[in-house]
């Protein structure tokens, strides 16, 4: 079985985010860049899976702009035996993405695909589930855990309240939650590796995937600064500024 | 030149960041505290690094390790640094000495110090003998087949947990510009070897948890198929490896001044006084773009040395600059760190104080700066003298 994991390059978590001061962005240059931490908790359950006996190929792919090699490499370098990096310089929005990766499904034809639930730059939450409408397959999204039993794929998700266990025939879509596994770090030998695992490089026009935003951003600000809080000295007066200073009662 | 670093260094780096973060720091604060680290989380490292591939990075492909240059490696140095060295000590690096073994030898040490089933120490400073490292007491006789080293060592890092040491004792004399001098000769003496006991020494201000040992040698009697290298030559399979260790030492010295650096820019942004951060003060702001230059210079001047060392052309002096500059620069930065964070700097609830004290070894072993002045200095000379 074939696995296909799109990998995404974001801010890297640790940062701090600064807002361009013209308000069309958020500071990329010179800001360290790594592969979205959903997307690694992806590569990971698709080499665990592998390491099992349960996959044979592992395809990481990446849609955007030259350094998203970088990450490919980074999953190269995890355990993936190849990469697809799809290269443009476009603003992407997921169902762009979810288009090229349809594309890349029918050429693949993998028994499943496995990605992150979302990214932290955009937190859409919506490629998984727009490619699994697009190719018609079935979905378990926010998984914790993850196992194949025959054709079938058993995940459990993470749902409001506790968890849902589904059973679902592949090939199957499963985004993946915080809590499937932890990721390894690359290994040094298979960092070696990575350098001569081959990153096949292609173009929106290639899956002929029209990928023009729908959306025009309009400005991005910072949230408002929150206030620090007050101490009151009695009930009664918690009531009169809730009363009078808050409007809430 | 080229100061970029390739795709597979930044990945290197990656993964070390995240190595120390999982597997080294946690321990860090209770490392220090109980100045021990237990045998089994130094075993459970030693496992983590093996299935990393970062055990015995500094070796070579002949001797059974990744075969990484020079600057790769220093890249790893600089980010282990970033915890005590207690705790990053177990990520290993075999003495590189132990690549002049021959052949049983290799099987024997070599091979197995590079896999991770055997730890080996190095054992060359006595009470007597420090900097004039020539000056050694111990002594090694031939008797028949064998050796008999009498002697003592100190300040032998880690002797107590490792499996043999490699040990310089005196074998003869010669005549150098009308001078007796002593002729070493570098031996592989196994720890439980019969007249050498082990004695764990005082305990030092820096590196806590980190312990170094005394060796006692009386009538211990070793093999002459134990010598390394040849008879009389210890220096000769040493003092490459010396060399080329400094440069190591200089990229360690540059992580934990990155370290401090990263913390004090951290507290100055949010440490406020007088109603806003400290670093809004040029009191503050100064000295962090003092430490940050500085940090950058050691840096380039570490990784300038490891890319002579790749390329072959390494020299004392080369080397003796990057020690030197970087050990000195990380004094420097670890105090303006402990004056950034004012009284908060030398309390033991933040790793402020314990970078202080683990930075102020760095300019004494492998070399003093006062040494690396006279490495630096007699090099310069040179072409003047006839």
């Amino acid at each position: 079985m074939k696995i296909l994991v799109p990998v995404k390059r974001v801010i890297d978590p640790y940062v701090n985010i600064r807002v361009k001061s013209d308000q069309t962005g958020v500071e990329t240059d010179n800001v360290k860049m790594s592969m979205n931490p959903f997307c690694e908790i992806a590569i990971e359950e698709a080499i665990r899976l592998k390491e099992a006996g349960k996959a044979e190929e592992i395809i990481a792919i990446s849609i955007g702009n030259q350094q998203c090699q970088e990450t490919i490499r980074t999953a190269l370098a995890m355990g993936a035996d190849r990469g697809i990096h799809v290269l443009t310089d476009e603003i992407l929005e997921p169902l762009a993405l979810a288009k090229v990766l349809a594309k890349i499904y029918e050429e693949e034809k993998p028994g499943l695909v496995i990605m992150g639930k979302q990214a932290i730059d955009g937190d859409n939450n919506q490629t998984g589930q727009m490619f699994a409408a697009l190719t018609d397959l079935a979905q378990g999204t926010f998984a914790s855990k993850i196992d194949i039993e025959g054709d079938m794929a058993v995940v459990t998700r993470e749902v409001d309240g506790g968890l849902q266990t589904i059973k679902i025939n592949m090939p199957a879509v499963i985004t993946t939650d915080l809590r499937l596994n932890e990721p390894r770090y690359a290994s040094l030998p298979n960092i070696m590796k990575a350098k001569k695992k081959s990153i096949e490089q292609k173009s929106p026009a290639d899956y002929g995937v029209d990928i023009a935003p729908r959306l025009k951003v309009l400005k991005v600000m910072e949230p408002p600064k929150r206030q620090a809080g007050i101490k009151v000295e009695s009930v009664s007066e918690l009531v009169d500024k809730l009363k009078n200073e808050a409007g809430v009662i | 030149m080229n100061f970029q670093l390739s795709e597979e260094q930044e990945m290197l780096i990656n993964s070390v960041q995240a190595f120390v973060k999982k597997e080294l720091l946690p321990h860090e604060d209770e490392v220090d505290r109980q100045d021990n680290v237990s045998p089994e989380l130094a075993s459970d490292i030693r496992q983590k690094a093996i299935k990393a591939g970062l055990y015995a990075f500094n070796m070579p492909i002949e001797s059974g390790g990744p075969g990484l240059d020079f600057i790769s490696q220093a890249l790893i140095e600089r980010e282990l640094s970033k915890c005590s060295w207690a705790l990053h000590v177990n990520v290993a690096r075999p003495s590189k000495i132990l690549m002049a073994c021959k052949g049983k030898q290799i099987e024997e040490y070599l091979k197995p110090c590079v896999a991770g089933n055997k730890i080996d120490c190095f054992a060359l400073t006595e009470p007597g003998s420090g900097s004039d490292a020539n000056a050694m007491n111990t002594k090694a006789s031939k008797d028949g087949d064998d050796f008999i080293l009498n002697g003592s060592k100190h300040f032998i890092s880690h002797a107590g947990y490792a499996d043999f040491a490699i040990v310089f004792a005196v074998t003869g004399t010669y005549e150098h510009k009308g001078r007796s001098r002593n002729e070493v000769t570098a031996f592989l003496v196994d720890s439980n070897s019969a007249g050498l006991t082990i004695r764990r020494g005082p305990n030092c201000t820096s590196n806590r948890g980190y312990h170094t040992f005394e060796l006692f040698f009386d009538d211990c009697r070793v093999s002459s198929q134990k010598v390394l290298g040849e008879t009389g030559k210890g220096w000769d399979v040493a003092n490459d490896w010396l060399t080329a260790g400094r440069v190591m030492v200089a990229a360690n010295c540059v992580g934990q001044a990155q370290r401090a650096l990263d913390a004090s820019l951290s507290w100055s942004a949010n440490r406020k006084q007088f109603g806003k951060s400290i670093g809004m003060n040029q009191g503050i702001s100064f000295k962090l773009a003092d430490m940050a230059t500085e940090i950058r210079a050691a840096d380039l001047l570490t990784l300038y040395a490891a890319e002579k060392m790749d390329l072959g052309s390494l020299s004392d002096a080369d080397a003796g600059m990057a020690k030197l500059f970087a050990s000195e620069v990380l004094g420097r930065a670890v105090d303006e760190a402990v004056q950034i964070y004012g009284g908060m700097g030398l309390m033991d609830q933040i790793p402020i104080e314990r970078m202080w004290r683990n930075a102020r070894i760095e300019r004494i072993w492998e070399g003093t700066s006062e040494i690396q002045r006279h490495i630096i200095s007699r090099e310069l000379l040179a072409p003047y003298q006839n």
